[in-house]
């Protein structure tokens, strides 16, 4: 579904990513772990078509298409979707409004219908339920006034809603307390599909109890590491980032 | 991405979409401007003798006054001398007297504008008075108000038909002499439109004018009136529009509106006047006074404004709230996009008891252009108990444009209660990019975010009004962000 070959990218003159081989299969669900800085928010940002974030070499495919030379909203509307680290607050705009164009411009783009409002009323109510979200929510602005762990909830409502073949997760887990985790975790397990696929950025071991992943990969220093099945999540939590870093000297 | 930047050109390549010319015979006066030029618009409208004097008081005293500086716009300056004072499309021999005489072309200008002027046609509960160039050539739904009792005429309708109203209100809370434009205004005035709803009467339907400059190097100088009787209530919108021409032509009206005892006046303004192209060639100066008195006790006035057009906007649409427990209102849009600079606000003058204001002011940047709030809250020594809260947010749209903020503030009574709260963003590249990645095209998103920015000042418009405004929005920024 995604094959990232010997992806490097540079951001504000820095280079972050440093050729990026990766791999996700549809039905997967991979992990990408890493100390701060080691570039995997970059990878993120890069894969959903950030601006800022020059891509200097490599390639990027989708089910086959070259994923770089696609603009950030078709490469939303093919079925890509990013988790937001911190999800930006747009005053004034309502939530459902919102996630109402956003799903309605991908149907579009694959030539079905639009939903209507109370369609879509249904659909997101349904999915608000299983987030454990009260309805003040269908009233209130885009991330307005959340909480931390508010947003994150939204960033999976909206995955939900969207049903994307891959969905990226950018520290979704980070600012959670262990309720709210259960709850993420389970969103993000009924979206588990053959035919679509996960990639979480985590720096915690924790969320991989929830969410048990098929591979695990280090990234440090804009270059993976290390890759592995879900025991690979523990022993790092076990023996600290060092240890991957200290391999690759030795 | 590579379809991006050819959606940036096709954006900035549409235009102001009523820009067109009417090819229609015009009654002018000759450029220029003397007390000849005054007596003669008077006699043009067969005014009495008082409205003469007036006109001519007005001049003398605009004569001995200076052009202000003080606003944070920048022009070459105007040469008065080179402006028509009067034009008037050519009419047979009399006026019309319904609008099956008036002229088809003039029609059809105002249907092309969305506004037709054919009652049926109407949006009903909406009676339209229409201003072209300086004359009003059609007020719909006179006889359903007449039977209500609400006088909506022209000016110049008004002054022959009621000059007592005219000569007990007009000038009452605008002064001739209260500043260089309103001098001006008050000199060489021409039409406009003219409101009296009496006593205790609620207006049965939106007001609304429709102001169009056609004639080149013509300026536009109409005057409103409106006054509410004792309990009286009233909503009244004007919308503008003018062709694309490449000088720069003058707009400078006058608003007055007097609110007597537990009277509420509504005044919302679409104002979309030519801004000019995207080198800042041409464009209306809109220097424009508007200014509402809550003359009575338990009054109301509120203003909203969504303010889109005009290479320059210079004005402050305020309220003097004498009467006791009188409220005063003020919601601002003000979009500034290529050259455009805009100096706008509000005053808030508070003389009465337990007085209260409310002042929303959203700027929005884009391009080049200049945006300013500038804002005075007056709270005199009797004023005991006065209360304001003002809200001013910009919002800038790349990196070539500016806003600045100027809140004044006299506070002269200890009981008085005053609230500041200001902010200025950047349309979030971070905003952009949430968007875009949830599917939704550039284009989209922008207008999303404004429109969210802007939400508390256009749930204030009438209904109708509202999805223009929103509109109009939308096209004022098309290309600002790509």
């Amino acid at each position: 579904m995604l094959k990232i070959t010997g992806l490097s990218a540079r951001v504000a003159g820095k280079d972050i990513l440093k050729g990026v081989d990766l791999t996700v299969r549809a039905g997967e669900v991979h992990a990408i772990m890493g100390p701060n800085g080691s570039g995997k928010s970059t990878l993120a940002q890069v894969l959903a078509g950030r601006e800022d974030y020059e891509v200097t070499a490599g390639s990027a495919t989708f089910e086959g298409r070259d994923l770089l030379a696609l603009a950030p909203e078709e490469r939303a509307r093919a079925g890509l979707f990013l988790g937001f680290q911190y999800p930006v607050e747009i005053p004034g705009v309502n939530n459902v409004y919102l996630l109402k164009a956003a799903l309605n411009a991908k149907r579009k783009a694959a030539g079905e219908p639009e939903v209507d409002a109370y369609e879509f009323l249904a659909l997101i109510r349904q999915k608000m339920k299983l987030m454990q979200m009260s309805d003040s929510f269908l009233t209130r602005g885009v991330n307005e006034g959340f909480s931390g762990g508010e947003k994150k909830r939204n960033e999976v409502l909206q995955m939900l809603v969207l049903e994307p073949k891959l969905a990226i997760l950018d520290e979704t887990d980070s600012g959670l307390d262990i309720d709210a985790l259960k709850v993420v975790s389970a969103g993000v397990n009924s979206l588990r599909d053959p035919k679509r696929a996960v990639v979480l950025v985590t720096h915690y071991q924790r969320l991989l109890d929830y969410i048990v992943p098929d591979q695990v990969h280090v990234l440090s220093g804009g270059r993976i590491l290390k890759s592995g099945d879900s025991s690979l999540a523990k022993e790092l939590e076990r023996r600290g980032y060092d240890w991957v870093q200290g391999a690759e000297v030795a | 991405m590579s379809s991006k930047s050819q959606d940036v050109e096709a954006l900035l390549a549409q235009k102001y979409r009523h820009g067109f010319i009417t090819d229609i015979e015009s009654d002018s006066l000759p450029p220029g401007l003397d007390e000849d030029v005054v007596a003669a618009i008077s006699k043009k409208k067969h005014e009495p003798q008082f409205l003469l004097d007036w006109r001519l008081k007005a001049f003398r005293h605009w004569l001995t006054m200076q052009e202000p500086t003080w606003a944070h716009v920048h022009y070459k300056p105007i040469d008065y001398q080179d402006i028509s004072y009067y034009s008037a499309p050519r009419a047979p021999a009399n006026a019309p007297k319904s609008l099956d005489e008036v002229d088809p072309k003039l029609l059809a200008t105002y249907a092309k504008l969305g506004i037709p002027l054919h009652e049926r046609a109407r949006l009903a509960g909406v009676a339209v008075d229409a201003v072209f160039d300086s004359v009003s050539v059609a007020t719909t739904f006179k006889e359903k108000l007449g039977k209500a009792g609400v006088i909506f005429c022209s000016f110049s309708d008004a002054v022959r038909d009621h000059p007592e109203l005219i000569e007990r209100y007009l000038g009452t809370v605008v002064p001739p002499g209260d500043n260089f434009f309103a001098a001006l205004n008050s000199a060489v005035f021409s039409d406009g439109s003219f409101v009296y709803v009496p006593r205790g009467v609620r207006c049965p339907m939106e007001l609304s004018t429709y102001f169009r400059i056609n004639a080149a190097k013509t300026g536009q100088f109409e005057r409103t009136l409106i006054i509410a009787a004792e309990g009286a209530s009233v909503s009244y919108l004007e919308g503008c529009t003018a062709p694309m021409r490449d000088e720069n032509q003058l707009h400078a009206a006058v608003v007055e509106l007097v609110a007597l005892d537990d009277a509420q006046i509504k005044y919302s303004t679409v104002q979309n006047w030519y801004p000019g192209d995207e080198n800042g060639l041409g464009g209306i100066y809109n220097f424009v006074t508007k200014r509402g008195e809550c003359r009575g006790r338990n009054s109301k006035i509120s203003w909203t404004q969504v303010e889109t057009g005009s290479a320059i906007t210079w004005k402050y649409p305020s309220c003097v709230l004498k009467g006791e427990n009188s409220i005063g209102e003020f919601y601002s849009v003000a979009v500034a996009n290529n050259y455009q600079q805009a100096d706008t606000g509000t005053k808030m003058i508070h003389i009465g008891r337990n007085t209260k204001s409310t002042i929303v002011s959203k700027g929005i940047s884009a391009g080049h252009a200049e945006n300013t709030y500038r804002g005075l809250v007056k709270i005199l020594p009797s004023a005991a108990g006065a209360r304001n809260f003002t809200q001013c947010d910009s919002l800038l749209m790349g990196p070539e444009c500016a806003a600045h903020t100027f809140p004044y503030m006299e506070v002269k009574n200890p009981t008085a209660t005053v609230e500041h709260e200001a902010s200025t963003s950047k349309i979030g590249e971070d905003q952009l990019f949430y968007c875009l990645q949830r599917g939704i095209s550039a284009e989209d998103a922008v207008n999303m975010i404004v429109s969210g920015f802007c939400k508390v000042v256009f749930k204030e418009l009438p209904m109708e009004f509202a999805v223009e405004a929103q509109n109009l929005l939308s096209v004022s920024l098309e290309g600002a962000v790509g």
